[in-house]
């Protein structure tokens, strides 16, 4: 005699403690087992593009604060560096180093967080978040030292960044980096060997290499999956040809893989820093531009190795004071293609650490 | 470094191949018809000199006389970028036929530029709204919207 | 002979038969029902804040010295919410949960001795009584997650079910093995035959018994009924003021109920010296609460097919070997001293231990769909 059985419909809402975000799934469940999984998205649709539309090209900065809210840096850099290319400017050496400092330090700032809430969805009550939020708290510190901001900081400019740096702040970023690898150890030593966190993620939602291609994954997800592309050694931007650092690449591209390549990741970015302290040179830090900048008529497209994956912006300018068009490439928007292939035949549970492993942020998603 | 592959020259590649495909050619870009657009997407996926198999962007632009779609191409392998762009002139129904079959990551970007722009990709699985809602009329990002 | 039965029979001769039948029961069981009360909201206190040591913060510490008041404001807090129920939920059945699943509970500690001759009801079945009342909250908990009719909520009571009747297997067999020791069902006969802890004497049935009861009160790494990241709150996603309150204080009351067995079964329950009976009993269950929270702090919790695989091809394995390994030393080595049966049950445990985990991996995986 057989069971009649029929699959049900779970809408994983937008309120949601483990969606990262207004996020809607809707999956459909045989029991526990994944049978399709629907992204459902725009809950944050605010419009960016097309209110960059009717700005300046310097007006638009604080709108790319609010894509990556998490990683607010690398959203005005990628953006800058497109306007930089379009318009041809060059950019003084400190503002260089500094660009790349606050580059990294916040990618160490959102791979803390994305770990620790990849640990949060895991069930460890928030324990290794609050751990990991002790590093990223000194880091918020350092931004507020800089531009007065915690979270959407509008501190670089075309051409430069917006201000130096005070007294105090190289000497507290030093004592970070200093500090830093070995709160990582620490980390290492809680998580890595954890034989609940193995059994979960080992060899759990994997990522095929080549549907990593083909969805255009990008940033850690492609490189747990075993690409060996990190645009910072592959498209050398900025000054990153001057930096002596290792790309982590993953081996098979299951859950354990994201998070060890986020890890790993944190380590090059201490490295990283520590070589650009140690070349920071004194000068101006900002170009000098003109205050409503027309740059000639053409196209570009400016990409960035942002902590999430690779964030491009497609800028067209028909040599007016604002772009003609505004486009955003969101990262994450893109690794969620392959949330379908990922989770199809796992479990509710793993639904949710693969989500968490992809580490979204709504704010590029939806734009 | 990525070198960003010189428009002309694949535009002659290209039209080896397939003699009408190519419309215009600069330094950056190569401009193919809508109709020929999926047979040169998938020679350049497939030539092996070329191998592009890695779709960064695919967005849409409203310029007033046409659309234009822009895809944003990398092969990994080389180590190079190419841009690809395709237009039409219809504004009530634009068509452009869809590269799901060859590239993945245009799923969810297709379904935005039809969200936004109201270009219809042909072929696409599942062309619905992302972005906004479903009842939504109108598609914001055109120039004659608001 | 009980204190109960003893102050019955002094009644008994001052007051009708009737009166001294119900008095001696009325203040024992508030007596009793007092300590649970109190014991749980200095759960709730202790529990928050060593979850917060552990997290590097400081727990509450705002309400009164140290946070003390914390839980009663939190109490007040639920108390003061709307009860909303949902229209479509079975009304009957949705009001009928949280009592099902809080009164067992309580109940178990009619038979958990605080003292040599303090408790309430002297079962000479103690400890099948503790078995079958607790087994009762599964029911409750299936009936909240049905009549809410909320498919978080289904998805986590079915999973209640599977979880709680797996686990009771290894938590009886290890029980099994601490009564043949002891030679008695009886909860006072088990406390008086500890003059080496049990914890000493089995320490693999202690393992598995701890696990077991960790499963069975759904706390971490087992707590996927709850599983606040997954599907938010599980069970009790439709419930709000008092009836939330039930399962709050419900949860907390397993708990300290499971943990007083712990501390009756294996820790020699009263005894100790100097102190008093019950400032033993407080001592050691307060300890086993720690290691509680412990874990709670620190693992991830388990995905519901590897927490099966768990306890039915790791725990239920080895409480059978367990209780064999028992049932032979109490048969032939009984007569000599018993700190050889120490020696040679922490030899098996290690053994078996590390022969399981070599073994047995934690199962689940993909699916075919």
């Amino acid at each position: 005699m057989t069971i009649k059985t029929e699959p049900f419909i779970l809408n994983m809402g937008p309120q949601h403690p483990s969606t990262h975000g207004v996020f809607r799934m809707r999956v459909t469940l045989d029991g526990e087992v994944v049978v399709d999984v629907e992204p459902v998205i725009g809950y944050l649709h605010r419009g960016i593009e097309k209110m960059g539309e009717n700005r300046t090209y310097t007006q638009i900065i604080p709108l790319t604060d609010r894509l990556d809210y998490v990683a607010s840096m690398t959203n005005n850099f990628a953006y800058v560096l497109a306007v930089e290319k379009l318009a041809g400017l060059e950019v003084p050496e400190r503002a260089e180093y500094l660009r790349i400092i606050m580059a990294e330090t916040m990618r160490i700032a959102s791979h803390l967080m994305a770990v620790g809430f990849f640990l949060n969805d895991l069930g460890a009550m928030m324990t290794p978040v609050l751990y990991m939020w002790r590093e990223r708290e000194k880091l918020l510190d350092l931004y507020e030292m800089v531009c007065g901001q915690r979270l959407t900081y509008n501190y670089m400019r075309i051409g430069g960044v917006s201000q130096d740096v005070p007294e105090e702040f190289l000497p507290a970023l030093k004592r970070f980096v200093a500090e830093m690898p070995g709160f990582i150890d620490e980390y290492d030593q809680l998580l890595s060997q954890n034989e609940v966190l193995l059994a979960r993620t080992k060899g759990v939602c994997i990522l095929p290499r080549d549907t990593a291609i083909n969805t255009a994954a990008s940033g850690p997800v492609l490189r747990a999956s075993g690409v060996k592309w990190d645009l910072r050694k592959a498209d050398t931007y900025s000054i990153y040809d001057r930096f002596d650092f290792d790309v982590p690449v993953g081996t098979v591209g299951d859950c354990y893989d994201r998070y060890w390549v986020r890890m790993q990741e944190m380590r090059q970015s201490v490295r990283i820093l520590e070589q650009a302290i140690a070349q920071l040179p004194e000068g101006e830090v900002c170009a000098r531009v003109p205050h409503l900048l027309r740059p000639p008529i053409g196209e570009v497209y400016g990409h960035i190795e942002a902590p999430r994956g690779e964030l491009g912006f497609y800028l067209v300018s028909d040599n007016s004071i604002a772009p003609y068009r505004f486009h955003i490439r969101p990262p994450t928007l893109i690794n969620l293609t392959a949330l379908k292939d990922m989770v199809i035949g796992w479990k509710v549970a793993d639904l949710i650490i693969t989500f968490g492993s992809i580490d979204v942020c709504l704010g590029e998603i939806d734009r | 470094m990525t070198t960003a592959l010189i428009g002309e020259q694949i535009a002659k590649e290209i039209t080896e191949v397939f003699p009408d495909a190519v419309v215009a050619a600069d330094k950056a870009a190569v401009v193919v018809t809508s109709k020929s657009l999926y047979q040169v997407a998938e020679f350049l996926k497939n030539a092996p000199a070329l191998d592009f198999d890695y779709l960064t962007n695919l967005t849409a632009v409203d310029y007033v006389d046409y659309f234009e779609v822009v895809y944003h191409l990398i092969s990994l392998k080389h180590n190079c970028s190419l841009v690809l762009k395709t237009r039409c002139h219809d504004r009530d129904r634009p068509v452009v036929p869809s590269v799901v079959n060859l590239w993945r990551s245009a799923d969810f970007q297709e379904r935005e530029a039809y969200d936004l722009m109201g270009i219809i990709f042909d072929g696409h699985p599942n062309l619905k709204r992302l972005l906004l809602w479903e009842g939504f009329v109108g598609h914001p990002l055109r120039r004659d919207y608001l | 002979m009980t204190l109960l039965e003893q102050f019955r029979l002094w009644l008994g001769g001052i007051w009708p038969e009737w009166a001294a039948y119900i008095v001696p029961a009325i203040v024992g069981i508030v007596v009793v029902l007092g300590f649970v009360l109190t014991l749980v909201i200095v759960f709730i206190w202790y529990e928050r804040r060593l979850l917060g040591r552990f997290q590097i913060r400081l727990g509450p510490n705002r309400l009164g010295p140290e946070g003390i008041f914390q839980p009663i404001a939190t109490a007040v807090k639920i108390l003061l919410k709307e009860d909303i129920v949902p229209a479509k939920g079975d009304k009957v059945i949705h009001w009928l949960a949280p009592v099902i699943v809080f009164v067992p509970v309580l109940m178990i500690f009619a038979v958990v001795p605080f003292g040599e001759r303090a408790i309430l009801a002297d079962l000479n079945v103690g400890i099948v009584y503790v078995v079958a009342i607790s087994s009762i909250s599964a029911v409750g908990i299936y009936m909240a997650g049905w009549a809410s009719n909320n498919k978080y909520g289904l998805i986590s009571a079915l999973r209640a079910v599977a979880q709680m009747v797996s686990y009771e297997l290894p938590v009886v067999l290890a029980i099994l093995g601490v009564v043949l020791m002891a030679g008695s069902l009886s909860m006072t006969q088990i406390v008086a035959s500890q003059s080496i802890p049990f914890l000493l004497l089995q320490p693999l049935g202690f393992v598995i018994f701890f696990l077991g009861t960790v499963a069975e009160m759904n706390r971490s790494p087992f707590d996927l009924l709850e599983a606040d990241s997954e599907i938010v709150a599980g069970y009790h996603i439709e419930y709000s003021g008092m009836k939330f309150a039930m399962f709050y204080l419900g949860e907390y009351g397993h708990a300290l109920a499971y943990s007083c067995i712990i501390a009756t079964l294996f820790l020699s329950g009263w005894q100790g010296p100097l102190l008093p009976p019950i400032v033993w009993l407080v001592i050691k269950v307060m300890a086993v609460f720690s290691v509680i929270v412990w874990m709670r702090a620190t693992l991830p919790r388990l995905r519901v097919d590897q927490l099966m695989s768990f306890a039915w091809k790791g725990l239920l394995p080895m409480a059978v070997i367990n209780l064999f390994i028992i049932a032979a030393e109490v048969l032939w080595l009984s007569e000599i001293t018993p700190w050889l049966m120490v020696a040679v049950n922490f030899v098996f445990a290690g053994v078996l231990v590390l022969l399981w985990s070599k073994l047995f991996t934690l199962g689940g995986g993909r699916v075919e769909v």
